[in-house]
């Protein structure tokens, strides 16, 4: 008996003899490799991120742990979850409990969290994207998930102008997410409505010198 | 290679009669002929679509490279069509090295059996799923229905369609057609549970399907979605998404199953850069979605331990052996030509009575469906479903001349329909018109039209087929003259000749002022 | 220069006047308009329903007429069959013709134009002397809009217009709903995308609706005298060929 795969492959390579196309080169005229000035890029990647209802909180990098307190505190979390790659001196000045993530916690039990704190791998100026890719300091894909507040520090060095920029910097076997502000949705009316499955609220901490 | 060549190669078959949901059970125009009553639809429409197509302008001018980054996408798609096959075994030996299951289904039918099995040998009674266009076009939710299986639709729109036991009418959107008033309704009477104070607040309404969907996340054990985009040299597989609830059923569950069609895979992780600005401005006018997902097999601690790809034929094949047809395989599911569409505006989704609506709609579910003329097809209509006034070639990321594929559609309907009294018209009308003699006959016969006009010289009533026509329309008897009898006539003559003067008089003017 | 006039099978039929003014307009700007009398239909309407064996003869015998070296252009007061001329006779050719129709085709697309594009980019003239004292909007029809791409061209010459009221027309892009047979066989669909074009018209208050096609235009002017419009439709050839000493005069009767 023929297999579906066979028939499938040999139906493709049938329509393929029927119908002969000639072969196309890409054109990639498109924008790429750019780069653009520090404050340029804190300017356009600050300016998608409120445009998208998230919040953005600019620090040195010694100064992380008081922004994160206090972001935290304005928040009202009291008690938030962290990968367990996550340089601890980032939560020296937070006083709520914290739960360091480990496989061996059933992911809904995440749900508890008032909140998450990460780092994230690449962003994406132009377009306010934060990417994740599952490194230690970022964790599991369900931590930053099921927690209704994700916190995020972003470094401005990971900070690229474009999409192209960005994706180039990805390693493609790692889990990726890709975040745009909070979760949202467009399905009444077309009309854009944040909070809806993933955190309603994403505070963005960007450390400028790092 | 795995299949032997042999001798000439067959035609492959479309999406068998009688499966899924690419058919309707009526033709286009009556079944927009009832849409169009519905009041209420049209302005619901109306005023979404209206919204969309601003924001959808406002985003793409936006960018400088816009037209470069169509051309690149337009012809990365036609070179993952040309490289159809070694890109999926590509795409299907990475997801096995990276511990998934990859699975070969010909048909809906068969895809619907691979998926209930898989979700069977779980011993779950429930998935949740993620908005697809694959499993809607299959109907797999009926078939797991019918096999005891419970599926939860967790994107909004979807889980307002299933609630309300309605059908999709919109690519991106299949809820639009239902306006804040009616979504409070339906989760009044359909949410257990549900505060009864509820109202018509957007806000209000996407908290209360998060209320809703919540638990199901945390317990259900089992995933059903779709995929944008399957990366065939790394085999990474993307579902691009705004409220979460893809994150969570591509991260929560134990299994997780990908319904994807053939075509969507795509050859380079690079490429994502092209799509990953495409479809986001197209579809929600975004500059990027909320969320997007990209997952390469599986990852020891880290989502679905259990994956599997079913790679769906469904009649894509078939459209693949037509060399202009194969365009409309491009398509990136934004759903941007439904919105400038303005058949589809006034008449909504439904009308098509396909999964894909709009103007993709009528040009890929003839394909992978077919319009089998001998059964009038309700499918032989959707190709005329178009007035070719050419906004969705426009608004198309991927550059899909959908006006001349709908053209070609309707040249395949009238090859295969024989002998109809249309095409004995038309014959009948080439036949006067390549013998200019006839044609001036004729000409002279329009003037009949004068004996049947109102004395304010317009038609208000014409016979079948134009009865529409005039039904809306009144059409002004044919002048006395025609333009070449005109011109032949004296008058004609000396108004030509008084122009060509009145030339020669200028210039000696402007001459002399010199 | 020496131009060919293509009256097309509407307008030679139903439309004389847009033909008309379209021959005089360009006598008077001091061309040699020449009307090869063997002309007949460019075959749109059968290429546009699904049909392409049909109009072979029709594709055939409009490279016939105008394929002579001799005539320099070929002016139509149709977006939509010049789109078909430019972009639909080389499908057929290709398909159901021989070598010589593909070559004639190719001869006569790399010389035909719509009025505008003919006027605008050809005879390098955005001011062709008119008078026109009315309120006027513009529909830009699809054909010419987005298969021939001409711009802002009409406007550019309607702007030109001595004592004219251009107002514009609000979503003066989208469709008005014709689309040929498009308009019998979804007759309901036409007349609701044409109820929102009407509605955009009426709100300009203009005394006349322009547009570039005689096509549109028969189904605008019908819907418009259906409902009692004030408004009345008129080609934009006939606003052209307006002057001081020989101002429009209407003569249709649907307005």
């Amino acid at each position: 008996m023929t297999t579906a795969r066979a028939t499938v492959l040999g139906r493709i390579r049938d329509a393929l003899a029927l119908a002969p196309a000639p072969d196309t080169a890409v054109p990639r005229a498109y924008r790429t490799g750019r780069t653009l000035p520090d404050d340029a890029r804190l300017a356009l990647f600050t300016d998608r991120l409120v445009d998208y209802k998230a919040t953005v909180h600019t620090c040195t990098a010694d100064r992380t742990a008081q922004v994160v307190a206090e972001v935290l505190r304005e928040r009202g979390a009291r008690r938030i979850g962290v990968p367990a790659g996550l340089d601890p001196r980032w939560l020296d000045a937070y006083d709520g409990e914290v739960q360091q993530d480990s496989g061996d916690i059933p992911a809904p039990r995440l749900d508890a969290l008032d909140g998450v704190l990460t780092a994230s791998a690449v962003s994406c100026a132009e377009t306010g994207t934060i990417f994740l890719d599952g490194s230690p300091d970022q964790g599991r894909r369900a931590l930053s998930l099921v927690p209704d507040l994700h916190v995020c520090v972003v470094d401005l060095s990971t900070v690229e102008a474009g999409v192209p920029e960005a994706v180039a910097r990805l390693v493609p076997q790692r889990p990726t997410t890709l975040i745009s502000g909070p979760s949202a949705t467009s399905d009444i009316e077309l009309e854009r409505v944040e909070g809806v499955h993933g955190p309603r609220t994403l505070a963005v901490v960007i450390r400028t010198d790092v | 290679m795995s299949s032997t060549f042999l001798g000439m190669p067959a035609t492959p078959p479309r999406s068998p009669y009688g499966t899924g949901n690419l058919r309707g059970d009526r033709k286009f125009p009556k079944a927009a002929h009832d849409e169009l009553r519905n009041e209420q639809l049209r302005r619901n429409l109306g005023r979404a679509t209206r919204t969309i197509r601003a924001k959808r302008l406002a985003v793409t001018a936006e960018l400088p490279d816009w037209e470069a980054l169509r051309d690149a996408g337009s012809a990365i798609k036609t070179e993952t069509m040309n490289r159809l096959p070694e890109l999926l075994e590509q795409l299907e030996r990475n997801v096995t090295e990276r511990g998934g299951t990859v699975h070969w289904a010909r048909d809906g039918v068969e895809a619907n059996e691979i998926v209930t099995r898989l979700v069977k040998a779980t011993g779950s009674s429930d998935v949740i799923k993620v908005k697809s266009m694959a499993t809607q076009e299959i109907g797999l939710n009926e078939h797991l229905e019918s096999a005891g299986i419970t599926p939860y639709e967790t994107d909004l729109a979807e889980l307002i369609v299933q609630l309300a036991h309605d059908k999709p009418s919109h690519i991106l959107v299949p809820a639009i057609h239902r306006n804040r008033d009616e979504i409070r309704q339906i989760f009044l009477k359909e949410i257990p549970g549900v505060d009864p104070r509820l109202d018509n607040v957007p806000a209000h309404l996407a908290a209360a399907a998060r209320a809703y969907l919540r638990e199901k996340f945390m317990t259900t054990k089992v995933a059903v979605s779709g995929a944008n985009f399957g990366i065939a040299e790394t085999g990474t597989l993307a579902v691009v998404e705004s409220e979460g609830n893809g994150r969570m059923c591509l991260t929560m569950p134990d299994t997780l199953i990908t319904v994807m069609g053939i075509e969507k895979v795509l050859p380079r992780y690079q490429d994502l850069e092209v799509f990953l600005q495409l479809l986001p401005r197209s579809s929600t006018g975004e500059r990027m979605n909320p969320y997007t997902s990209m997952w390469t097999g599986v990852t020891p601690g880290d989502g679905p331990q259990d994956f599997h790809l079913v790679l769906l034929d469904n009649g894509r094949t078939a459209a693949l052996a037509d060399r202009i047809g194969r365009e409309a395989l491009n398509c990136i599911r934004c759903s941007a030509c439904l919105n400038v569409c303005p058949v589809y505006e006034r008449a909504g989704g439904h009308a098509y009575g396909s999964t894909y609506p709009g103007p993709i709609g009528a040009v890929l579910t003839p394909q992978l469906a077919g319009m089998h003329a001998a059964k009038n097809d309700p499918n032989s209509s959707l190709p005329y479903a178009s007035s070719l006034c050419g906004a969705c070639f426009d608004a198309c990321p991927v550059k899909i001349d959908i006006p001349s594929l709908l053209v070609e559609l309707r040249h395949q309907n009238t090859e295969q329909s024989g002998a109809t009294a249309e095409k004995l018209a038309m014959k009948a009308a080439a036949t006067v018109m390549r013998h200019p003699k006839f044609f001036t006959a004729a000409q002279k016969g329009a003037g009949i039209g004068r004996v049947i006009g109102g004395r304010d010289g317009t038609i208000s009533h014409l016979p079948p087929p134009f009865e529409g026509w005039s039904a809306s329309r009144d059409t002004a008897v044919p002048p006395k003259q025609t333009f070449r009898s005109w011109l032949a006539s004296d008058e004609g003559t000396a108004t030509m000749r008084a122009a060509a003067d009145e030339h020669a008089k200028n210039r000696k003017t402007t001459e002399e002022e010199k | 220069m020496r131009i060919g006039l293509f009256a097309t099978c509407l307008g030679d039929t139903l439309f004389p006047e847009a033909v008309k003014s379209t021959a005089v307009l360009l006598a008077r700007l001091g061309h040699d308009v020449v009307f090869p009398p063997e002309q007949t239909c460019c075959g749109q309407m059968h290429v546009n329903t699904g049909y392409q064996r049909e109009p072979v003869p029709l594709v055939r015998n409009f490279a016939d007429q105008f394929g002579d070296a001799s005539i320099e252009a070929v002016v139509m007061p149709s977006g939509s069959c010049a789109g078909s001329v430019r972009h639909q006779h080389e499908i057929v050719a290709e398909r159901y013709g021989d070598a010589a129709l593909r070559a004639g085709v190719a001869t006569v697309k790399a010389k035909t134009y719509e009025l505008s594009e003919l006027l605008v980019d050809v005879l390098d003239v955005e001011d062709v002397g008119a008078y026109f004292p009315h309120r006027v909007t513009y529909h830009p029809t699809c054909h010419s809009l987005r298969m021939l791409r001409v711009g802002d061209k009409p406007l550019k010459l309607l702007r030109a217009v001595d004592s004219i009221d251009l107002v514009e027309l609000p979503e003066a892009e989208s469709c008005c709903g014709f689309g040929g047979t498009f308009a019998v066989k979804n007759a309901e669909t036409s007349t609701a995308i044409l109820q929102d074009k009407m509605r955009n018209i009426a709100s300009t208050g203009a005394d006349v609706c322009t547009a570039g096609d005689s096509s549109c235009l028969m189904h605008i002017g019908g819907g418009l005298s259906r409902i009692r419009s004030g408004t009345r439709t008129l080609h934009l050839a006939q606003i052209l060929s307006a002057t001081r000493t020989s101002p429009y005069a209407p003569t249709e009767a649907v307005r």
